[in-house]
């Protein structure tokens, strides 16, 4: 097999035009929200797609992380004498990071590859050219659609998330550690404070538009046929997954540093 | 397949067709890659006219129609549609020239999510001004043109490739566009599906005298449209008698190496010395 060398001018020239266009996309996807016409019954079916397409992993992972986030720290804390801060621990965990995160990196695997594919899928058989030449701006009728559905189902999907994790967290501290679940619930609520309730409810926001951006820009810019679309999917799911944990702690950091730490 | 009857519709033809070019190309190129696809193309096509643009595989012909539409940028050069110069026209303006144009693609395009009725009415439920009556009334008018009213429930995966170029027609031609651009409309069609096909673009340039630009490498497709006329009494495509013409002019542009190499009537073509042009119509 022969070898074919790229000047790495040409590579960081490619890598700064797919920056480039994937920032003119997302600026587009949210600069069509005040122009007519604005495609509410096709947002309405991407929200139903996504958000309630969504649900059963989200209700599963949401559940099971909370049930093991209270079972890990329960050893440790039992050692310490401090079980009964286990409905802290988990609210903290659940609402502040592991419930936008999971259910970021959940949405992400199954939308940001659902958005690539179908995309990509209409990119190869020209329909993304047919809906141009017919007079219609695809990113007004295809990406700002799921980019709204994306970010507001992606924010009651995580409220669902959090909530889950800590009712399995009370499974685990109630029906194995014997914590009285009163107790459990007042310390996971009292210890709330607004900051992160803030943190918990911004991230979904930005992950929502991270996966749905990308996910649209891979599906979008896809080349070469069907194998085109595979290796679209593939980068979407990569990217955005890669995305929301840079995002993440950036957020994360520049809460703290403007709100506060505990 | 049988080729089926056509028949017209009480839709209003463009009695005369209106004056001026319908598209100008002037010293086009484009190049993908480094390699020179389109090299100084300069043409016209006048309104009524129709014109067939000959290529082998790879020579620009869907690059060109691509380019007419605004959907790709030229290197250099410069491309008029209905008057209007395109080649540096803002996207918002572009999709208003688009809607006076109307474009038949290669493997039809139909969006796979949607019903025959929805592709069909695809142009006029964006208009968001059209009532749902009017919007049934031109659907079926548009299918019946191309014979295909009974689909109009089925998605695009239940049909034949034929018949999704038939809907891919009727698409195009729904709000009656001054220009219909059609990229190999029977390509990968068997030879009666592709006179269906070829009698359907006959159909649409002589009755509602739309100025069409049709890409092929089917020579007789193009000879066929050049030597027919369709007969709106007899409801069908006849041959014009040896020496006669018909009234909507008829011309070739044949493409080599990103130029054109070939660009008149079929008297001309028929003349020509060019040994390259001889050999391609042989």
């Amino acid at each position: 097999m022969e070898l074919e060398l790229i000047s790495p001018i040409e590579v960081a020239k490619e890598k700064i035009q797919a920056v480039q266009d994937y920032t003119l996309l997302s600026l587009r996807s949210l600069a069509n929200l005040v122009q007519r016409p604005l495609y509410l019954a096709d947002t309405m079916q991407q929200a139903d797609s996504i958000g309630v397409g969504s649900l059963p992993i989200v209700v599963l992972t949401g559940l099971s992380i909370g049930a093991l986030l209270a079972l890990n720290s329960a050893n440790t804390l039992q050692r310490f004498g401090g079980i009964t801060l286990i409905g802290q621990l988990v609210s903290i965990g659940m609402v502040t990071e592991l419930g936008p995160l999971i259910t970021g990196l959940m949405v992400a695997g199954r939308n940001a590859s659902g958005m690539a594919s179908e995309l990509g899928s209409m990119v190869v058989t020209e329909q993304i050219d047919a809906m141009r030449a017919l007079g219609t701006d695809p990113a007004k009728k295809l990406v700002t659609p799921r980019v709204v559905a994306t970010i507001f189902m992606l924010f009651f999907l995580t409220i669902i998330a959090d909530l889950l994790g800590l009712v399995g967290g009370n499974l685990v501290a109630s029906l194995l550690f014997g914590l009285d679940i009163r107790q459990y619930w007042t310390s996971a609520w009292q210890i709330l404070v607004f900051r992160d309730v803030f943190m918990g409810l911004i991230k979904p926001v930005l992950f929502g538009f991270v996966i749905s951006t990308i996910g649209c820009y891979y599906g979008m810019s896809t080349s070469g046929g069907t194998q085109g679309v595979g290796r679209s999917t593939t980068q979407a799911v990569v990217a955005s997954s890669v995305l929301i944990l840079i995002v993440d702690f950036f957020v994360t950091k520049l809460i703290f540093a403007v709100l506060g730490y505990r | 397949m049988a080729s089926p009857t056509l028949p017209v519709e009480s839709a209003a033809p463009r009695a005369v067709p209106p004056s001026g070019d319908a598209i100008t190309f002037k010293d086009v190129s484009i190049s993908f890659e480094g390699k020179a696809v389109l090299d100084g193309i300069s043409f016209k096509l006048a309104q009524g006219e129709a014109k067939a643009i000959f290529g082998v595989a790879g020579s620009g012909k869907s690059t060109l129609l691509k380019l007419a539409l605004g959907l790709i940028k030229p290197d250099a050069g410069h491309i008029s549609v209905l008057g209007q110069e395109i080649t540096y026209m803002r996207k918002e303006d572009l999709f208003e020239v688009r809607r006076r144009v109307g474009m038949v693609f290669q493997e039809s395009a139909l969006f796979d999510s949607l019903t025959v009725r929805d592709n069909v009415a695809f142009r006029l439920t964006e208009e968001h001004d059209i009532s749902d009556e009017e919007i049934e009334r031109r659907v079926t008018e548009a299918l019946r043109f191309v014979e295909l009213e009974h689909t109009l429930d089925k998605f695009p995966s239940e049909l034949s490739g034929g018949m999704r170029r038939r809907v891919g027609i009727a698409r195009a031609m729904i709000t009656q566009p001054e220009v219909i651009l059609y990229d190999s409309p029977t390509g990968g069609l068997d030879p009666v599906t592709s006179n269906t096909i070829i009698e359907l673009i006959v159909k649409q340039r002589d009755v509602y005298k739309t100025s069409s630009l049709m890409v092929t490498h089917r020579l007789q497709d193009a000879f066929t449209m050049a030597n027919h006329q369709f007969d709106p009494q007899k409801n069908e495509m006849r041959k014009l008698a040896r020496g006669v013409r018909n009234d909507i002019p008829m011309t070739f542009m044949i493409l080599r190496d990103g130029k054109a190499i070939f660009d008149g009537d079929i008297e001309e073509l028929i003349a020509t010395k060019d040994d390259y042009i001889r050999e391609y119509i042989s």
